[in-house]
């Protein structure tokens, strides 16, 4: 749905996007992530023919960002949720939305129908007459999803959309992510929110000035940090610790004197092994667990070895 | 382009400025302080006959000059709102997200600075000649309005002062980031134009329409002039990138 091919992004000597490489499938809700300045509203705002392309190409939807004419139908196809709200306050909500749906054309009852849908999902029907500026945050924020969503896009670009909310806005706005999932949207999500990419995106790229990594968020832990099993012990023995060294594991790791970081590379294969030898050894099982790494350790590990792109 | 979508954006801004009671001050007390208070200061001031028919004729029709200038400054007020208002309220990026041309755009913000202060310039214009005509007909013996320099002036100069003082707000949006500064900035415009009526007021520079048309004349080019950089300003790229 998503296509950009070695896209690149100078302003002036700066280059803002280096060789960026992407497929989103169709359906699929894309994470993208990295530190402010990454590139990220830039590759946005590209992709949605906002801002020329320095190099490289780009299709949205089968139409080419670079050529003139399919530009105004690419910004047809899309919606958008920039990282500023931007709407205008001295307007109300429904007037706000009003607006959007005429720029894209929509027929009048069909804007009705979807303003009132979108207000009404969006738990702001009733407050459809109140200008915006009387507004919190956070219903700014669905007011700013709503008016995305007014001509019914089939890709959707999401810039930070739950910076700055309090955790019960926040969490409404990513359900209502999740609903847009079902309906299956292509979701493309730029976000700081390791916590919200890791439980609504199928899969992540990692971007810094140029693509990292990209993968499913499983993928992503299993190839970069790999699986790793801790062992709970009454006390970790020198015995204990050598017949671990004897099994021939990639790397074991004594942490404070009851605890052992193993890595395995099969844990359904590798663990039964494992809590053997550790017994025969003398040493006292308590439990056996998986130390699953956060997509934020992923991330933080990424960002400081410096990645090499994807 | 497609007029209908630059009137949508047209239509948006003027629901935005009905919300704004500085514009609708401007809008209405000013043509109408220029309307009353310029002939009713001539010829309520002066004593019955003291200023010859001639010389009264001379001054009122010098004083139509004003509305020139009021064409010129009343965009400088709106005009700040239209551009440097989507810009505080950081409105331009979805705005420029939509499947709307540059031109679109550009053309609809246009068309709302333009509109209501043509407007309000020709009412007070003919408040202006209403009153006028009311007030001297007596004296003079006949109707000094609507005459050909009150042609030039409302149909032909006024306009084209507003059309400059629109592209000029544009210009100046791209630069400044409050109201205030894009409205003083934009009044800039007006000096020339407060001067051609300071020479007309002096008799310097005869007020007729020969040398009105030559004035138009000159709006047309700056116009045109300025037609251009604004087009070059309202760049969706620039607008993102570069203005401050």
């Amino acid at each position: 749905m998503i296509e950009a091919q070695d896209l690149t992004k100078k302003f002036g000597n700066t280059t803002a996007v280096q060789g960026l490489n992407l497929n989103v499938r169709e359906g699929e809700v894309f994470g993208f992530l990295g530190p402010n300045g990454a590139g990220k509203t830039t590759t946005v705002r590209m992709l949605c023919c906002l801002i020329s392309k320095t190099s490289g190409d780009a299709t949205v939807g089968g139409l080419r960002i670079g050529r003139r004419e399919d530009q105004l139908k690419i910004r047809q196809m899309v919606g958008v949720l920039p990282e500023n709200v931007g709407l205008y306050e001295d307007l109300t909500a429904y007037r706000n939305l009003d607006f959007y749906g005429q720029l894209y054309r929509c027929p009048p009852q069909q804007r009705r129908e979807r303003i009132e849908r979108l207000l009404r999902m969006l738990g702001l029907w009733e407050r459809r007459g109140d200008l915006v500026g009387t507004y919190s945050k956070g219903m700014k924020q669905k007011v700013a999803i709503a008016r995305s969503l007014v001509h019914d896009p089939q890709i959707l670009f999401l810039d930070e959309p739950t910076a700055n909310l309090d955790p019960e806005s926040a969490k409404t706005v990513r359900d209502f992510i999740f609903e847009l999932k079902k309906e299956k949207r292509t979701i493309f999500l730029n976000t700081h929110n390791l916590d919200e990419a890791q439980r609504v995106c199928d899969r992540i790229g990692i971007l810094k000035t140029s693509l990292i990594t990209v993968g499913s968020p499983e993928e992503l832990r299993s190839s970069l940090w790999g699986r790793k099993t801790v062992i709970h012990l009454s006390s970790v023995s020198d015995a204990v610790l050598s017949a671990v060294r004897d099994l021939g594991v990639r790397n074991v790791e004594k942490v404070g004197d009851t605890r052992l970081i193993v890595d395995v590379g099969d844990p359904d294969r590798e663990n039964p092994a494992l809590v053997r030898a550790v017994v025969k050894a003398g040493g006292e099982v308590r439990f056996v667990t998986e130390l699953r790494p956060t997509l934020e350790d992923i991330y933080l590990r990424l960002l400081k070895s410096g990645g090499s792109p994807a | 382009m497609r007029f209908g979508q630059a009137w949508i954006v047209t239509m948006k801004d003027f629901g935005v400025f009905r919300r704004k009671r500085y514009i609708l001050y401007s809008l209405v007390a000013l043509p109408l302080i220029l309307a009353i208070f310029l002939p009713a200061s001539i010829v309520l001031t002066a004593s019955p006959g003291a200023i010859p028919p001639s010389v009264l004729s001379s001054l009122l029709g010098t004083e139509l000059v004003i509305f020139i200038v009021l064409a010129a400054m009343l965009p400088s007020v709106i005009g700040a709102y239209s551009f440097i208002g989507e810009k505080v309220e950081k409105s331009l990026e979805p705005l420029l997200a939509t499947p709307t041309t540059d031109s679109e755009l550009l053309f609809g913000k246009s068309l709302a600075a333009f509109l209501p202060s043509m407007g309000a310039t020709l009412a007070g214009g003919v408040l202006f000649m209403a009153l006028v005509d009311g007030l001297t007909r007596g004296q003079l013996g006949y109707s000094l309005f609507p005459n050909w320099n009150a042609a030039v002036i409302l149909l032909l100069a006024a306009p084209l002062a507003c059309v400059l003082s629109v592209e000029f707000s544009v210009i100046v949006s791209s630069r400044v980031n409050d109201i205030r500064s894009a409205q003083q900035l934009g009044s800039l415009i007006i000096l020339p134009l407060v001067a051609i009526f300071a020479l007309g007021e002096t008799a310097a520079f005869a007020i007729d329409p020969y040398h009105l048309l030559i004035v138009s004349g000159i709006l047309l080019v700056a116009d045109v002039a300025l037609f251009f950089v604004s087009m070059a300003t309202f760049q969706r790229e620039e607008i993102l990138t570069r203005w401050k």
